[in-house]
């Protein structure tokens, strides 16, 4: 339960790698607020669990991308809450995310309106983009939440919410949330240059899960970790090891305090593990057949639930509680989506102005 | 008796009025570019706004296209109303994914329910010897693909009232500004890039073309410069007996079909004129306009003058060449008059 911070007025002292270890300076991780986390990672990990079933209707015996309840790509998150939950617990509905093409752990999380979420990934016309957008365009302005397909694209756009927040004297602090892959983007770079320059109060969230689809980050990325590349742009980094919610929690905590209190930008890279392919239908042929049981062998949804029973937090029962109330509102969502009405066709030639 | 003395202003200072006023109009509007602070905009399109409102409110930006077009969007989302410049319209190529993929596809992918009301401002066009990368127009490669309203005004007039229309619009709109119809001290002094402008705030449709000039024989459709082409054309044509009807297009996006088609019903012939490359191009789009809606209205097939299909070249030669101008137009109206 312990993360590195790494922070750009020593980097400038000495010239090097200054690492701090925070783990007993920190303030007590609530209660409340672990628990909270434990239900939505639960949560965000039945939800998944449920789109693997119902991507695969209408998709057999032949796998065709374009058939089903859920055609098109699918992106799916298992293994990664605990950068959404981690991140998450500490915002409001003011605050704003932007998530990559991976977006259901962050889209749950942050509170966006989960049955009309899964409609727009059925293409139901009660979907958040009248089946528009589908699992890659989520968009929720209630919650001030989006996403897109674009690798990299969503920072700019955070860029500009946090722009957006310090012009009307608000604390309300921006959120891009970005794979490995995405730090090698050129949007990543102008946009932390452009944050760090004008002290926005902007996060990103690297989650590397190891994979840029197939390329591993060894042959992708000059640098070991994405929260070095902070001192290149005079900002706060964090590095998350092995995917541990409390971890992040604290991580984010502090990145998070710091944009509210006007002290800029911050990176945080989380270690986090892909249990799927880079989307279904992903053969993997890429990597090593025992890696994906090794990576489940260390879940953080299991951890996190036996260091809540461990530290005598919380009992059993609490917990089935939890996740039944979980999984029920994903059932919800699931037969919401399942019982709308597609829209009509001729409804694609509306929205592309506004009058 | 008393004479009424017509204020006149240039192109570029029409523009930076315009911004002006909505900025005192409403605080959530500002600008972000490079070199549009102390500067003025390397066009003068926002000359004076940083001495007016601040360095809260101008923002000049580091070289980072992608972060800061981005970023208006992502403003403009949160409900603030950003006017972003382009510096060239060439340079789209390094953030055409945030123009393209995001500033002109979310409204429609978040079904209405995210709203973008930004400005992208930027130059267009050659005739200066600057060459291929800072000379386009590109008039059809942001017309072509929807979700953007695309305007390019032709005078100091439209160039105020279709900046404010365009600031007060919900949706994003790409303004397109032709560099030498500023009216900048640097560049050919043309009469064209000054023009009567009233003090007072206006608007002007964003689409809408424009009638500059009425005539029964032949008509000629033209953007920003080469309206004015078509113009000094149509004056050389009245001589020879031939009157010209002369449409300013305007709007690129959404475009003005009617004011086309009942112009060709009247003059029953057609030219259109155009400072970007021929193939797919805005010609093309009104040769098929009138072709499904009007082809048993003409009486002689429609002529095209645009680039011909090459980049813009360096040299005054070579420039001339290849840019529509006044003598084509004459050249080609009087062909098509000959062959009836």
């Amino acid at each position: 339960m312990e993360f590195v911070a790494r922070h750009p007025n020593l980097w400038s002292k000495k010239g090097g790698v200054a690492v701090t270890k925070f783990e007993e300076k920190q303030p007590s991780v609530s209660v409340d607020k672990l628990m909270w986390m434990y239900e939505q990672m639960v949560k965000i990990r039945y939800y998944e669990d449920q789109m693997v079933e119902a991507y695969t209707e209408g998709k057999s015996p032949v796998f065709n991308i374009g058939e089903g309840p859920v055609p098109g790509e699918m992106h799916l998150a298992t293994g990664q809450e605990p950068a959404a939950a981690g991140m998450m617990v500490h915002l409001t509905k003011d605050d704003t995310v932007t998530a990559p093409h991976r977006p259901h752990h962050h889209a749950i999380a942050k509170g966006v309106d989960l049955k009309k979420m899964t409609a727009e990934i059925f293409g139901k016309e009660s979907g958040l983009g009248k089946g528009k957008g589908g699992h890659m365009h989520l968009f929720d302005p209630e919650v001030k939440f989006s996403c897109g397909g674009i690798v990299a694209a969503g920072i700019p756009h955070a860029v500009g919410a946090a722009m957006a927040n310090k012009m009307k004297g608000k604390d309300w602090v921006a959120v891009a949330f970005i794979g490995e892959g995405a730090a090698n983007a050129g949007a990543f770079h102008e946009s932390l240059n452009l944050a760090a320059l004008w002290n926005l109060p902007l996060i990103i969230v690297v989650e590397d899960n190891s994979y840029g689809i197939s390329v591993p980050k060894t042959a992708s990325t000059s640098v070991e970790s994405n929260d070095l590349r902070a001192s290149a742009y005079g900002v706060a980094g964090a590095y998350v090891k092995d995917n541990d919610p409390v971890a992040m929690y604290k991580a984010s905590e502090e990145a998070v305090n710091r944009a509210r209190n006007g002290q800029g930008p911050t990176i945080i890279e989380i270690e986090t593990f892909r249990f799927l392919g880079h989307f279904q239908g992903d053969p993997e042929l890429y990597r090593d057949k025992e890696e994906v049981p090794g990576l489940r062998a260390r879940d953080p949804i299991m951890k996190l639930r036996q260091q809540l029973l461990d530290a005598e937090h919380v009992n059993e029962p609490e917990l089935e509680e939890i996740e039944t109330r979980a999984k029920k509102e994903v059932d919800d969502a699931y037969q919401f989506a399942r019982d709308s009405d597609y829209p009509k066709p001729e409804a694609a030639l509306d929205d592309v102005f506004t009058s | 008796m008393e004479t009424a003395k017509k204020r006149m202003l240039t192109g570029n200072k029409a523009m930076a009025e315009a911004i002006a006023q909505e900025m005192e109009n409403d605080k959530n509007v500002f600008v972000l570019g490079e070199d549009i602070g102390k500067y003025g905009g390397i066009f003068g399109s926002t000359q004076g706004l940083m001495e007016k409102f601040g360095p809260e409110r101008v923002l000049d930006t580091p070289i980072s296209e992608t972060a800061f077009i981005g970023a208006a969007i992502g403003a403009a989302a949160e409900g603030m109303r950003p006017i972003a410049e382009l510096m060239f319209v060439d340079f789209f190529g390094v953030c055409m994914d945030q123009i393209y993929n995001h500033m002109a596809k979310i409204p429609y992918m978040s079904g209405g329910n995210v709203r973008l009301p930004m400005v992208l401002m930027t130059s267009v066009g050659g005739g200066y010897s600057d060459a291929a990368q800072h000379s386009q127009t590109l008039y059809a490669t942001f017309a072509h693909m929807p979700g953007m309203k695309v305007v390019a005004p032709s005078t100091p007039y439209d160039l105020k009232g279709m900046m404010t229309s365009a600031i007060r619009d919900d949706n994003p709109v790409v303004f397109m500004f032709h560099k030498s119809l500023q009216g900048l001290g640097w560049m050919d002094q043309l009469d064209y890039a000054v023009g009567h402008v009233p003090e007072e705030s206006y608007t002007v449709p964003l689409d809408k073309a424009n009638v500059m000039r009425e005539g029964k024989d032949v008509t000629i459709v033209g953007i920003q410069m080469m309206t004015h082409y078509a113009m000094e054309a149509a004056e050389r044509l009245a001589q020879d007996g031939i009157e010209a009807e002369v449409i300013d297009l305007r709007s690129l996006a959404p475009i003005d079909k009617d004011t086309i088609i009942n112009s060709v019903k009247k003059t029953h012939r057609l030219v259109v004129v155009d400072e970007d490359y021929r193939s797919y191009g805005m010609t093309a789009e009104i040769a098929a306009i009138v072709s499904e809606e009007a082809l048993y209205e003409l009486e002689s097939p429609i002529k095209r003058l645009a680039i011909p299909d090459v980049p813009i070249p360096y040299s005054h030669v070579l420039e001339d060449f290849v840019l529509p101008g006044p003598d084509k137009i004459v050249e080609t109206v009087k062909q098509m008059m000959d062959e009836a």
